[in-house]
C-alpha cells in the first residue's frame, strides 16, 4: 500500500496530538504548534488530492486490525481531500488574520486554550470530512460542537457568553435530532457503515416494511443538522453568536463550522440513504423552501442592520439558503453548485470578517456605520479587501461568488418545475445583497474630513495585510479558474455514490 | 537585464501611484473631485441617556401585555403553538417507535454478521473476556478515543468559563473557600480518611480488570474521581496540593491522552499497512492480556478522574 494513503489518518492523529500537547504549554508557543499543524495538514491533503486525481478511485483505509463493517475506516476521495484542503487553508489564514484581535480581546493566561479548541476543531472538521462510518461522525460532531461553544465564549463579555448558551442549546439541540434519527436507522439497518447501511436502506426501500422509521430518521438526521448549519428558521443563535465573538473564531464559524455539517449531510444523502431514495422522500422540496426563505429573510435583516459585523452574520443566513436550495434542486448540477458554493462561501465570508475588523480598528473600535464613514481610506488594505469580498458576494465577475451564482442557475435551468421560484429568488437575494453591500463600500469610501481616529498602513500590520491579500488572491483564483475546481467536485461526487 | 529606472520616470508608472496610494502617500480625489467634507455629528449625552430612556419605554409598552391586545393575543397563540408542535412531535416518535423491529426479536436487523462476530471471535481478537471492552477499545478504537477527547476539550471550556488568576486565587483562600461548610468537620474527616484508600483501590481495581469483569477506564476512572472529591471537600485543597496540584494534573492528562494517541496510531498505522502487531495477546483471562486495551483502559482511567476532579475544582473555586 502506498504510504500517501495514510495521510488522512495522519492528519487526524496530528490534530488530536497537537491539541493535547498545546494544553500543558503557553500561549506563543501554542500558537506556533498551531500554525505547523495547519501547515503540515495543508500539505497533507494537498499530497492526498493528488493522489486521489492521479488514482480516479476513492480508497478506504481502516483504522485498525479489523475491516469494515467491524471496525472503524476513514475513506478518502477527490471531494474529501479537496475539503480537507480548503478548511486548513481558510482556518490558517482566519488565525493570523484575526491573531492580534485575539491578544486584545482574550486573557493573557487563556490564549492557549484558543489553539487548543482550534487543533481539535480542525480534528473534529477532518474527522467529519472523511469518516466513513456514521458513529465516528456523531463523536467528532460533538467534539466540533463543544470547541465551538469555546470558540464563541473565550472573548469574556456579556454578550458572547448569551451567545455561546444559546448556541450550545440550539446546537445540542441539533445533536440529539442527529443521534435520535442515527439510533432509529441503527435499528433498522443493523450496521453504522455508511457503505453497508446504504445497502440495508436499499433493501428496506424494496420490501417496503419499515417505510415510516426510515422517513422519521431521515428527516430527524436532516432536520438536526440544518439546525447545526442554521438555515432559515433554525438561525437565532447565528448573529450574535458571530457578531460578538473574537474575529477569528466569527470566521472559523461561519466559513467552516457550518461548512462541515452542510459536508455531513451531503455525504448522509449520497452514502447513507442514497440520492434517489432521498429525492423520492420529499424532504429536499422542505429544504428548497427554507433555502428560498432563508435567501430573502436573512438579507432582509442584513440590509435592517446597523452594525457591519451583524451585517455579514445575517449574510451567511443567506448564502446558507443559498447551498441548500441548491440541495432543493434534486439534480446534480445543483449539488455541484452547493458545494462549490461551500468552497466560495467560506472564502468570501472568512475575507468579510477579517477586512471589518480592520475597518473597525480604525474608527475607534465602533461597528456602527455612522462611524465607519470613510475608514476605507484609513485602512485601505481592509477596504480593498472588504470590496473585493463585498463584490464577490454580490456576484460580480471575476470573482468567487459569481460563478457559485452561475452554476445555481444552471441548475435551476436544467429542472423544470423549480426553475421559476429559484430564478426568481435569486435574482431578488442579488438585489438585496447588492443594496446592503453596497451600502457599505459606499459608507466607507465615503470622505470626511479630518478625523481623531488613526490611519493605518501596511508597515503597521504586515501579517494582517498579507493574510487579506491571500484572501483576496484565493478568492478571484476560484472566480477565474473555476473550471478545474468544478471538475473536481463532479468527479469527486461520482465517487460518492 | 534590468536597470535602474530614474526616479523621474518610475514616479510616471503605475505601479509607484498605486503603491503610493495603499500607503496613504496620496489621495486619489483630492485636486480632482470637489469633495464636501460630512459634517461630523456631536450627540449629547443627554439625548443619547434620553433615547435610551425612550426605547426603553417603548420596549415595555410594546412587551407589556395589558395594555397591549396584539402582544396578548400573541402570547396566547406562541404558547399553543408550542404546545400543539409538542404533541404532534411527541406523537409521530411514538407511532414511528411502535413501527420499529420489536426488541429481543431473533431476526432483527441488528442481528447481523457484525454483533455475530464481535461475541463468537471477540476472545481470540482481543483477548478480552469482557466483550464490551474488546469491542469499545480494539474494533472500533478511534471512535472512543474521539470519546476521549471529548472529555478533554470539554475540561477546557469549564477552564475558559470558571478559572481565574492565581492573585483572585489566593485572595479567596485568604477568604477560606469554605465559608459555608463547618471547616475540619471531624466526622466527615473520618469517614473520608476509611473511605478514600478503599474507593481508591477499588477504582485501581475496576481499571486493571476491564477487560475480565465489567468495567473500565471510564467507569473506573469515574470512582477515582469520586475518591478524589471526597478527600478535598473533607480535607481542603491545601492539602490535596501535597500530592495533587495543577502541575501534576496537567502532566497526568497530558502523558494518559499522549499515550493513548501512540498506542492507538499504532494499532491504527500497523492495521492498515498489513504490519505486524507487536503488542502481545496474552492468555485469556490473566490480568496482563488482551494487546491495547489494559494500557489504554489505564489512560482513559487517568484521564477520566483527571477531569471529574478539574469539574469539581473549578467549580468550587475556579483553579485546580
Amino acid at each position: 500500500m502506498e504510504f500517501v494513503r495514510n495521510f488522512p489518518c495522519i492528519s487526524i492523529m496530528l490534530c488530536l496530538f497537537a491539541g493535547i500537547i498545546s494544553s500543558g504549554l503557553r500561549g506563543k508557543t501554542a500558537m506556533w504548534i498551531n500554525a505547523a499543524l495547519l501547515s503540515v495538514d495543508t500539505v497533507l491533503s494537498a499530497f492526498t488530492l493528488v493522489y486521489t486525481l492521479e488514482l480516479g478511485t476513492s480508497f478506504v483505509y481502516v483504522m485498525g486490525r479489523f475491516p469494515a463493517p467491524w471496525g472503524n475506516e476513514i475513506r478518502a476521495g477527490v471531494l474529501e481531500s479537496l475539503m480537507a484542503l480548503f478548511f486548513c487553508i481558510i482556518m490558517l489564514l482566519s488565525l493570523f488574520g484575526g491573531r492580534h484581535k485575539l491578544v486584545e480581546e482574550v486573557e493573557e493566561g487563556k490564549i492557549y486554550l484558543y489553539y487548543v479548541l482550534t487543533d481539535l476543531l480542525l480534528s473534529s472538521l477532518l474527522a467529519l470530512v472523511y469518516t466513513n462510518d456514521m458513529f465516528t461522525a456523531y463523536v467528532f460532531v460533538e467534539i466540533n460542537t463543544i470547541s465551538a461553544c469555546g470558540l464563541i465564549m473565550i472573548r469574556q463579555n456579556g454578550r458572547t457568553i448569551e451567545a455561546a448558551v444559546r448556541y450550545m442549546i440550539m446546537s445540542l439541540l441539533g445533536s440529539g435530532l442527529l443521534l435520535l434519527g442515527l439510533c432509529m436507522l441503527y435499528d433498522l439497518t443493523g450496521h453504522l457503515l455508511m457503505s453497508n447501511m446504504k445497502e440495508s436502506v436499499a433493501q428496506i426501500v424494496a420490501n417496503g416494511q419499515y417505510t415510516l422509521p426510515l422517513i422519521v430518521s431521515i428527516v430527524l438526521m436532516s432536520v438536526g443538522l440544518c439546525i447545526k448549519s442554521a438555515l432559515f428558521p433554525f438561525h437565532a443563535w447565528l448573529p450574535d453568536a458571530y457578531g460578538y465573538s473574537t474575529v477569528s473564531s466569527a470566521a472559523i464559524l461561519s466559513s467552516l463550522v457550518s461548512k462541515g455539517y452542510i459536508f455531513l449531510l451531503i455525504k448522509i444523502i449520497y452514502r447513507v440513504i442514497g440520492f434517489d431514495i432521498y429525492h423520492d422522500t420529499r424532504i429536499i422540496d422542505i429544504l428548497f423552501l427554507f433555502g428560498l426563505m432563508g435567501m430573502i429573510f436573512g438579507s432582509i435583516s442584513a440590509i435592517k442592520e446597523n452594525d457591519i459585523r451583524r451585517m455579514i452574520a445575517f449574510s451567511s443566513v443567506a448564502q446558507i439558503g443559498y447551498i441548500y436550495m441548491g440541495f432543493g434542486m434534486g439534480t446534480q448540477a445543483g449539488m455541484v453548485a452547493s458545494i462549490f458554493h461551500i468552497l466560495s462561501h467560506a472564502a468570501t465570508k472568512s475575507l468579510l470578517f477579517i477586512a471589518a475588523i480592520g475597518l473597525t480598528d480604525v474608527s475607534g473600535g465602533s461597528r456602527k456605520f455612522i462611524e465607519l464613514t470613510g475608514s476605507g481610506y484609513r485602512s485601505r488594505w481592509a477596504g480593498v479587501a472588504f470590496t473585493v469580498g463585498s463584490l464577490s458576494m454580490v456576484g460580480v465577475p471575476l470573482f468567487s461568488g459569481f460563478i457559485s451564482k452561475l452554476l445555481f442557475s444552471q441548475a435551476a435551468v436544467q429542472n423544470h418545475t423549480k426553475m421559476l421560484p429559484a430564478l426568481i429568488v435569486l435574482g431578488i437575494s442579488t438585489i438585496l445583497n447588492a443594496i446592503y453591500f453596497m451600502k457599505t463600500v459606499i459608507r466607507i469610501y465615503t470622505p470626511v474630513g479630518e478625523t481623531a481616529y488613526p490611519v493605518m498602513t501596511f508597515r503597521d500590520k504586515p501579517v494582517y495585510a498579507a493574510v487579506l491579500a491571500a484572501f483576496i488572491v484565493l478568492n478571484i483564483i476560484l472566480g477565474i479558474s473555476s473550471q478545474p475546481v468544478v471538475d473536481m467536485i463532479q468527479q469527486g461526487l461520482a465517487m460518492f455514490s | 537585464m534590468s536597470r535602474l529606472r530614474p526616479r523621474e520616470e518610475y514616479e510616471k508608472t503605475f505601479a509607484f501611484r498605486f503603491f503610493r496610494w495603499l500607503s496613504g502617500g496620496k489621495d486619489p480625489y483630492v485636486g480632482e473631485v470637489e469633495m464636501r467634507a460630512q459634517k461630523e455629528t456631536v450627540i449629547p449625552e443627554e439625548t443619547i441617556l434620553e433615547r435610551m430612556r425612550e426605547s426603553e419605554m417603548i420596549r415595555d409598552k410594546v412587551y407589556d401585555e395589558e395594555q397591549n391586545k396584539a402582544a396578548r393575543i400573541f402570547h396566547r397563540i406562541y404558547v399553543a403553538a408550542a404546545i400543539l408542535f409538542c404533541i404532534i412531535l411527541v406523537s409521530v416518535l411514538l407511532v414511528t417507535v411502535s413501527c420499529l423491529p420489536p426488541t429481543g426479536s431473533a431476526d432483527n436487523p441488528d442481528n447481523n454478521i457484525v454483533s455475530e462476530r464481535y461475541i463468537e471471535s471477540g476472545l481470540q481478537e482481543t483477548g478480552a473476556l469482557n466483550i464490551v471492552s474488546g469491542m469499545i477499545l480494539t474494533y472500533r478504537a478511534f471512535d472512543t478515543f474521539g470519546e476521549t477527547n471529548v472529555l478533554f476539550i470539554a475540561t477546557c471550556c469549564v477552564m475558559i468559563l470558571l478559572m481565574v488568576d492565581d492573585a483572585v486565587l489566593k485572595k479567596q483562600a485568604v477568604m477560606n473557600d469554605r465559608r459555608f461548610e463547618p471547616k475540619n468537620d471531624a466526622i466527615l474527616q473520618g469517614t473520608a480518611f476509611v473511605l478514600c484508600p478503599i474507593i481508591f483501590i477499588f477504582g485501581i481495581y475496576i481499571i486493571l480488570n476491564g477487560h475480565l469483569s465489567p468495567g473500565g477506564g471510564f467507569s473506573g476512572g469515574a470512582i477515582m474521581g469520586a475518591g478524589l472529591i471526597l478527600y478535598v471537600a473533607s480535607f481542603g485543597f491545601k492539602r490535596t496540593q501535597r500530592f495533587f496540584d495543577e502541575h501534576v494534573y496537567k502532566i497526568a492528562k497530558i502523558t494518559a491522552l499522549c499515550m493513548y494517541g501512540l498506542i492507538g496510531t499504532y494499532f491504527y498505522m500497523t492495521g492498515a499497512n498489513g504490519i505486524e502487531n507487536h503488542i502481545p495477546l496474552g492468555i485469556p483471562g490473566h490480568i496482563l492480556s488482551s494487546g491495547i486495551i489494559l494500557p489504554i483502559n489505564v489512560c482513559v482511567g487517568l484521564e477520566v478522574a483527571c477531569t471529574m476532579y478539574a469539574f469539581y475544582a473549578l467549580f468550587r473555586r475556579g483553579g485546580l
